[in-house]
């Protein structure tokens, strides 16, 4: 895949079939799974907003099962609205997040919790948590007031804290903790959760470098092990690319383009949607699109 | 495996006892605080009773309260004198501090107790009309107005302040400094008004309102006391289970609802109890201040939990109020309402709070 890079602006294309789930002979060999579970997850005429303000407005959106699909999109360009919308946060204004094909209105919130997990961009804990305990959070819409840390929660919680690699630090408290191993204190709930379906904002937020890298790839595991269907929004063009199966481009509370990273992510498209010019370049180790920027257009 | 067959886990530090079909997690720390507060306060409850005018033998004290009429003077001034004054401080720290420790965990924010939050305010507002209206002090109100009228003002002005407070401060969810600001503007709203209504009074009313307004358990008899507390018993069991709710609220709007939690009708929920349990402790001590605030934080800190534990902050709050009462009424030549004590208390408290809490957060 190293010989498709080439240093110009012209390789926009050459990662086309790199990055697509459907083409055996270059796809990396972790793969996402071919069988997708049950849960589906998709928007109709939705529109959302705050204080009478529409963000979001009459969006169409069929989340593909079992993939990790991204938003990118400018600021304020509703992306984290549409996250918080098809995570039942915020309530639609118009149009309807359908669960299943049921409309996430007529779900019980408890029965959503055991298909759909979601992270807010700053989740916040009181303090005084430790990472188990934080984690344990995670089992409360399968348990009752009856059954608050069955066996079955325990090996949930356990698994979750292995899944994250943070055994180790389980008993620790949650302020002690760095930025990427508390980010992954939190995903580790969501996983505990055990749900089909994850919704992750900015989950990167704050991170450096290597902790966002070590966040994605934590993400990937989880869909390629079993299969979870992954939204997120991230502002990384780039690492979005390498880490999704389906990108979706955000512009003024609409979806102006989404596909595989090769079919969205070009330098029209950034162009158009975040005022960028910039080269799209192939990624000389995973061949997906790689934004270098040049300037504002 | 039989259904009653008991184990135990510890799993970093969560705790669960289970049987086949139910588990229970329980924190040693808690449990263990919780026995030892209820000793105190036992004791607590024993030296209110033994000091007042006289001293009396704790022995004394405990058969009187058994009801062993032998010594009818004992007897006497521990059942209808000092009993009911000692309920009524147990009662109005448990119900306080147990208000404090929902409202503090549903807004997120230690600083907001009911007191700060105008609630008490409020209901001493509604309490203070009536005293104003119908004739000052307890000794003045006829019989309906005291066991009726004046806790019903309490109640309504105290859910009225209550649900202002709530509606001001929401706007796309609950901000605790919002929450915080409006409750302390609605607090000096309450204050102003039951100021302006002591002028209209008699100069008689109005200073026996006056001290009412200090909180004060001078005077509380049975008529007052036991249905106060026969009201209080079952909210302070409810506080007791939204424990668990509290602790979901408290990690924010979001994740509360991605896990499953409606979080505005379990809001509005645990803030009504606050606020009936904030008012049963004013209508029997008046606006008492700082047991609200301080309590929970306290019970939080020995006990080492993330938000404050419900049970163990009443406990405390009972335990303050009950000291606060003896201290204030034996401890000085003078004998001062025991809001004086909780202030004087509570006030450096308050500063160290205000001064600490962006270390709170995280």
């Amino acid at each position: 895949m190293s010989t498709a890079f080439s240093p110009d602006a012209a390789a926009t294309r050459t990662a086309t079939a790199a990055g697509r789930p459907g083409a055996p002979a270059e796809a990396p060999p972790d793969a996402p799974p071919e069988a997708p579970p049950g849960v589906s997850l998709s928007a109709r005429g939705l529109s959302l907003g705050y204080d009478g303000r529409t963000v979001v407005r009459d969006l169409d959106l069929e989340v593909p099962n079992a993939r990790i699909t991204s938003i990118i999109g400018p600021n304020g360009c509703g992306k984290s609205t549409l996250l918080k919308g098809l995570g039942r946060i915020l309530p639609p204004i118009a149009g309807e997040v359908l669960l299943d094909g049921r409309a996430m209105t007529k779900w019980p919130s408890r029965e959503i919790a055991r298909r759909l997990s979601m992270l807010p961009q700053t989740p916040q804990a009181p303090s005084g948590l430790t990472v188990a305990d934080l984690v344990s959070r995670g089992r409360h819409p399968r348990q009752k007031w009856y059954q608050q840390f069955s066996a079955t929660d325990e090996s949930a919680v356990g698994s979750a804290l292995e899944a994250t690699d943070l055994a180790d630090l389980a008993a620790c408290l949650l302020e002690d903790l760095s930025g990427g191993q508390r980010q992954r204190a939190w995903i580790s709930m969501t996983i505990a959760q055990e749900t089909g379906i994850l919704l992750l904002d900015e989950p990167t937020t704050y991170l450096d470098l290597a902790h966002q890298l070590e966040v994605l790839e934590l993400v990937q595991r989880l869909n390629r092990a079993d299969g979870r269907t992954v939204v997120m929004v991230l502002h990384d063009i780039s690492l979005a690319a390498r880490y999704s199966d389906h990108i979706v481009a955000m512009k003024d509370g609409g979806i102006v383009a989404q596909g595989t990273p090769a079919d969205v992510v070009t330098a029209e498209l950034l162009e158009e949607v975040f005022g960028l010019r910039a080269n799209v370049i192939a990624d000389p180790l995973t061949g997906r699109p790689h934004v270098l920027p040049i300037g504002v257009a | 495996m039989p259904p009653l067959m008991l184990s135990s886990s510890n799993y970093a530090g969560i705790r669960a006892l289970r049987t086949r079909r139910s588990s229970w997690r329980w924190n040693p720390r808690v449990l263990i605080l919780g026995i030892i507060l209820a000793v105190l306060v036992f004791a607590a409850m024993g030296v209110h009773v033994a000091y007042g005018g006289l001293p009396l033998a704790y022995g004394d004290v405990l058969r009187s309260l058994l009801g062993d009429a032998s010594q009818p003077r004992t007897y006497l001034a521990v059942t209808e004198f000092r009993a009911p004054r000692m309920v009524a401080a147990l009662v109005v720290g448990l119900c306080l501090a147990a208000a404090g420790a929902i409202t503090q965990s549903v807004a997120r924010n230690p600083l907001a107790s009911p007191d700060i939050l105008g609630i008490t305010s409020g209901a001493s507002f509604g309490a203070v009309s009536v005293l104003v209206i119908a004739g000052g002090g307890y000794a003045g109100l006829s019989g309906l107005a005291a066991t009726v009228g004046l806790p019903a003002a309490a109640f309504t002005m105290g859910l009225v302040t209550g649900a202002a407070a709530y509606v001001l401060a929401y706007r796309n969810g609950l901000d605790s400094y919002r929450l915080v600001l409006v409750g302390l503007g609605l607090n000096g709203l309450a204050t102003s008004l039951t100021t302006w209504l002591l002028t209209l009074g008699d100069v008689t009313n109005a200073g026996q309102a006056l001290t009412w307004m200090m909180g004060s358990l001078n005077g509380r008899d049975w008529p007052l006391v036991v249905p106060m507390t026969m009201f209080a018993v079952p909210l302070l069991v409810l506080a007791c289970f939204a424990g668990r709710w509290l602790e979901l609220l408290s990690f924010g709007e979001d994740t509360a609802t991605g896990l499953g939690i409606r979080t505005g009708r379990i809001r509005v929920l645990c803030l009504s109890l606050a606020v009936l349990l904030a008012s049963i402790g004013t209508v029997l001590a008046g606006p008492l201040t700082f047991v609200a605030l301080a309590s929970p934080q306290i019970a939080r800190i020995l006990c080492r939990t993330a938000v404050p534990p419900v049970a163990a902050s009443a406990l405390t709050g009972a335990l303050f109020v009950l000291l606060a009462d003896t201290v204030a009424a034996h401890a000085l030549p003078v004998s001062l309402p025991v809001g004086v004590a909780t202030a004087v208390l509570g006030a450096p408290y308050l500063i160290y709070l205000v001064l600490n809490y962006q270390r709170r957060l995280t």
